[in-house]
């Protein structure tokens, strides 16, 4: 549906038709193009990957709080102050030397946008959801993450309102950083499970 | 629901992409104005907020209105799609503006008779109290039921007919095949449950898990 061509040539493009809705739902006082703009301003600027490296760094550096984060992912989230859409129930896991998380959302691109803003183009790609869930360690592979044979792999696929979050494992060598030192190194492909964090 | 959207599993893909730094939020600006614009639709078509209908629209594109503009313009497509559901506008009425927009000289279709759907949910979010007590306890072996839907789910082909076990049983959630119908919200309990790889892709498969997260009604208990 929506593609139809009405004989007089190509299907305008995207980007003219984003417009077109724009224009129709805004000269009809349907939505107002402020509201728009407030929505975009959310998610380029205050909801990113920046809150989840917070709770991270925190939870490797204070051992209380990376028990509450275990345990109560969207308790101990929201006493960071990160809550909101797609953040009604969030699970942490937390990757080690023997074990891997990775997340997926196969039937959409579920994400838990509180802590990590919305999704990169990786995660929403038809690859990635087709795959992961059948040969995680050959895509992790293909990530970059090549991963030790005894470690054991959970793939995770968000078929429900839950939203997974991977609490990484701490680089060796960063005993010295302060947790403000250490967000920064946070990458919001390591708490997706797809890449490990490094020592800088 | 069968579909393009359901893709787990599925072959043909290709290899995956690479995470690239520094990504954008949005790549082009079209693609901020058509998630916000989808954002908001949705209240316009249905009166309320329903993530449900908003997926169930996107599954309902066909493989090209899917695929061809990518994430955001399949988020364009769905959103028209659940405006032209309630008849706030009617089919090809984007089209059309945006010929003219680009200087062609088309007709645009009149504004239909809106027939929103009579929705209002409960409360914010899709997380609700249920009085009934979970039906499977952790550790126990479930079977995801291996059942047609015609309409939306969220029970994934992949899964269907295979056994794992529960791992966490989560809190009760909006019932997503009969919300996105407006049939009600039905919240049920619903469980990770984990399967071995193996059991979902045989026994050549590479050695891991899977949670998937099941709504009560997908699941029965197994022998």
């Amino acid at each position: 549906m929506t593609r139809t061509d009405g004989g007089a040539g190509e299907s305008p493009p995207a980007a003219l038709r984003t417009e077109a809705l724009e224009q129709l739902l805004t000269e009809r006082g349907l939505i107002d193009p402020k509201a728009l703009d407030g929505v975009i301003t959310t998610y380029e600027t205050n909801v990113g990957p920046l809150n989840g490296a917070k709770v991270v760094a925190r939870a490797w550096t204070d051992p209380e709080y990376r028990r509450r984060l275990l345990e109560d992912g969207t308790a101990a989230i929201k006493e960071l102050g990160f809550s909101g859409a797609q953040g009604e129930h969030i699970v942490v896991v937390e990757n080690t030397a023997t074990t891997h998380n990775v997340v997926v959302c196969t039937l959409c691109s579920c994400y838990p946008w509180p802590v990590l803003g919305l999704p990169p183009s990786w995660y929403k790609d038809p690859a990635y959801r087709a795959r992961v869930v059948k040969e995680p360690r050959t895509v992790l592979s293909e990530m970059g993450l090549e991963l030790d044979h005894d470690v054991r792999i959970t793939v995770h696929d968000s078929t429900s309102e839950v939203r997974w979050f991977v609490l990484p494992e701490r680089p060796a060598g960063t005993g010295h950083l302060s947790e403000e030192q250490l967000v920064p190194l946070v990458t919001r492909d390591a708490m997706v499970g797809v890449a490990k964090v490094v020592a800088p | 629901m069968e579909g393009i959207a359901d893709m787990g599993g599925t072959p043909g893909w290709g290899p995956v992409h690479p995470p690239r730094r520094d990504e954008p939020v949005f790549e082009e600006p079209w693609q901020s104005r058509a998630f916000a614009l989808a954002t908001l639709s949705g209240r316009v078509a249905y009166g309320g907020v329903n993530l449900d209908a908003f997926r169930h629209a996107l599954e309902r594109l066909d493989r090209a209105a899917y695929l061809n503009d990518g994430y955001y313009g399949r988020w364009l497509n769905g959103a028209e799609l659940m405006l032209t559901d309630s008849a706030i506008l009617a089919p090809g009425a984007i089209d059309a503006r945006a010929r003219n927009l680009r200087g062609e000289h088309v007709a645009e279709p009149p504004i239909p008779e809106p027939a929103v759907p009579d929705y209002a949910p409960t409360a914010e979010g899709s997380l609700r109290s249920v009085a009934t007590a979970p039906a499977f306890a952790v550790g126990e072996r479930v079977r995801a039921k291996a059942m047609p839907v015609p309409g939306h789910t969220r029970l994934p082909g992949y899964v269907r007919g295979h056994t794992g076990t529960v791992e966490i049983v989560q809190p009760a959630f909006v019932l997503p095949d009969t919300n996105a119908h407006f049939q009600g919200e039905h919240p049920q309990h619903v469980y990770s449950v984990r399967f071995a790889s193996r059991e979902l892709w045989g026994a050549d498969a590479e050695p891991f898990a899977l949670t998937a997260e099941l709504f009560e009604s997908y699941l029965e208990a197994t022998s």
